[in-house]
């Protein structure tokens, strides 16, 4: 449990694996949350207990960057994870292989699209020498 | 004044449309792609100079018999209500034009810059909920994907390098190294700026050719820089090797040699390909495939000399009335 980036991964697991198994989704409770995350951490280095605090914290932050969804309605709030962890992988990858226009500047490819073509071509030269 | 401004738009003309398409088509940049990077940097920016300098030099004419004067009387006709001596509707129109382009350019630059950042921070949240960081390298992150992809995410001093698991059950880990070298090249030599600069440049001016055309060369080039480098390292075949099997996203059949040099008919295809369409895949195998000789030396210092003209004549051209009299 070292940074928040640590435990911002932790808590989504934790609601990815909720919301997959959860048919209602009605989400959990920070408080559920810090005990479903000190099962999944009890081998943990320093075995230290999670303030209820931090676990808010880092759902603030992560419904902040529109990854967490926080049900008002009753209280407590309930937490859940807007999409899947499936469909957050598939919106990445869609930025990385898309052909969206601005693509190249925000990142790098090794490889560019290939056309068709191209890709033929080198599957020949692969295979021929 | 005027003799300026005409000589000023004719330049913005010339780097605006033929240039850039001489210079897209060029053979030569591929034997150096630094020089030729300069080359395309000074005719954006000497070419952005001179549309803003013609329509400025242009619009300022009845003001004063150079530009210093001229913005001096355009400031006292702005501050002090001094008479608009011969500054007539379509005078002010070309000053407009000027004021507006500039805003334009200026404000299109911010904007990509502050989508692009948008855009990486997104990713970056995304990246760190869904990959692991790699046991072997620093930097680098895997995520669990099928795709072999490779690529750097630029950020300051968070940039990182991201390869997919099909990515490593693909290559060799001398392809890999090979792959790494020339990511760890793109964050190093801050390629993401250049391309920043360009992608802003291709949204301001979507119409003029040398945008779209710049902003494709500019791509390739840091490619082929990025190679250039993997080959410090790695050896030429390796590098070849590693670009043919993540492109055609599979390795050849057990049996199949190494990739020879230059040679088949399926390579002279790909070459083919390579004449009619703007490849960049193509493009960096051929000239990895069949190396030609770097640039010479007095050919370099040529292009460099050529691009601070490029530079200077503009500047000269805005000053220069001012300095003579």
């Amino acid at each position: 449990m070292a940074t928040l980036g640590d435990l911002e991964r932790a808590v989504m697991d934790v609601l990815w694996s909720q919301n997959a198994a959860d048919s209602e989704e009605t989400g959990l409770t920070a408080n559920e949350l810090r005990d479903l995350l000190a099962q999944t951490t009890a081998d943990g280095a320093d075995g230290k207990e999670l303030a209820v605090t931090t676990v808010l914290t880092v759902l603030s932050r992560l419904e902040k960057k529109g990854l967490v969804q926080r049900g008002r309605d009753i209280r407590p709030h309930r937490y859940r994870a807007v999409t899947s962890r499936e469909e957050h992988t598939v919106e990445l990858m869609h930025e990385v292989l898309g052909s969206a226009p601005d693509r190249e500047a925000v990142l790098a490819r090794f490889i560019g699209t290939v056309s068709e073509q191209e890709a033929e071509a080198l599957r020949k030269i692969l295979s021929s020498s | 004044m005027f003799l300026a401004s005409y000589l000023l738009a004719a330049l913005a003309v010339i780097l605006a449309w033929p240039a850039p398409i001489m210079l897209s088509r060029a053979r030569w940049t591929a034997r150096s792609p630094e020089t030729a990077l300069v080359l395309w940097q000074a005719i954006a920016l000497a070419g952005g100079l001179s549309m803003i300098g013609a329509m400025l030099t242009w619009g300022l004419e009845p003001l004063g018999e150079n530009l210093l004067q001229g913005l001096r009387g355009l400031t006292g006709l702005l501050l002090d209500d001094s008479p608009a001596a011969g500054l007539d509707l379509i005078h002010v129109f070309a000053l407009s034009a000027a004021l507006l382009l500039t805003v334009h350019l200026v404000f299109t630059l911010l904007l990509t810059y502050y989508k692009i950042r948008k855009q990486r921070g997104r990713h970056r949240d995304l990246l760190n909920l869904l990959s692991s960081p790699s046991a072997d390298s620093p930097r680098t992150l895997v995520i669990n994907h099928p795709a072999p992809v490779a690529y750097c995410l630029p950020g300051g001093g968070g940039s990182v390098t991201v390869l997919s698991n099909g990515l490593l059950e693909l290559l060799s880990p001398e392809e890999l190294q090979a792959v790494m070298t020339h990511e760890k090249a793109h964050l190093d030599q801050r390629h993401d700026l250049l391309l920043w600069a360009f992608a802003a440049w291709r949204s301001a001016l979507p119409w003029l050719p040398t945008s779209k055309l710049a902003r494709t060369a500019v791509n390739e080039l840091t490619e082929m820089l990025a190679d250039d480098h993997a080959l410090k390292t790695s050896d030429r075949e390796t590098l070849v090797r590693a670009i043919a099997v993540v492109a055609a996203g599979e390795r050849p059949q057990p049996g199949a040699g190494a990739v020879a040099t230059g040679v088949g008919d399926p390579a002279k295809a790909l070459l083919g390909a390579a004449e009619t369409e703007t490849f960049v895949t193509a493009h960096r195998l051929r000239r990895l495939l069949s190396p030609v000789p770097g640039l010479g030396r007095p050919a370099q210092s040529a292009v460099l000399l050529g691009s601070a003209l490029l530079l200077a004549v503009p500047t000269v051209l805005l000053v220069a009335p001012g300095l003579a009299s």
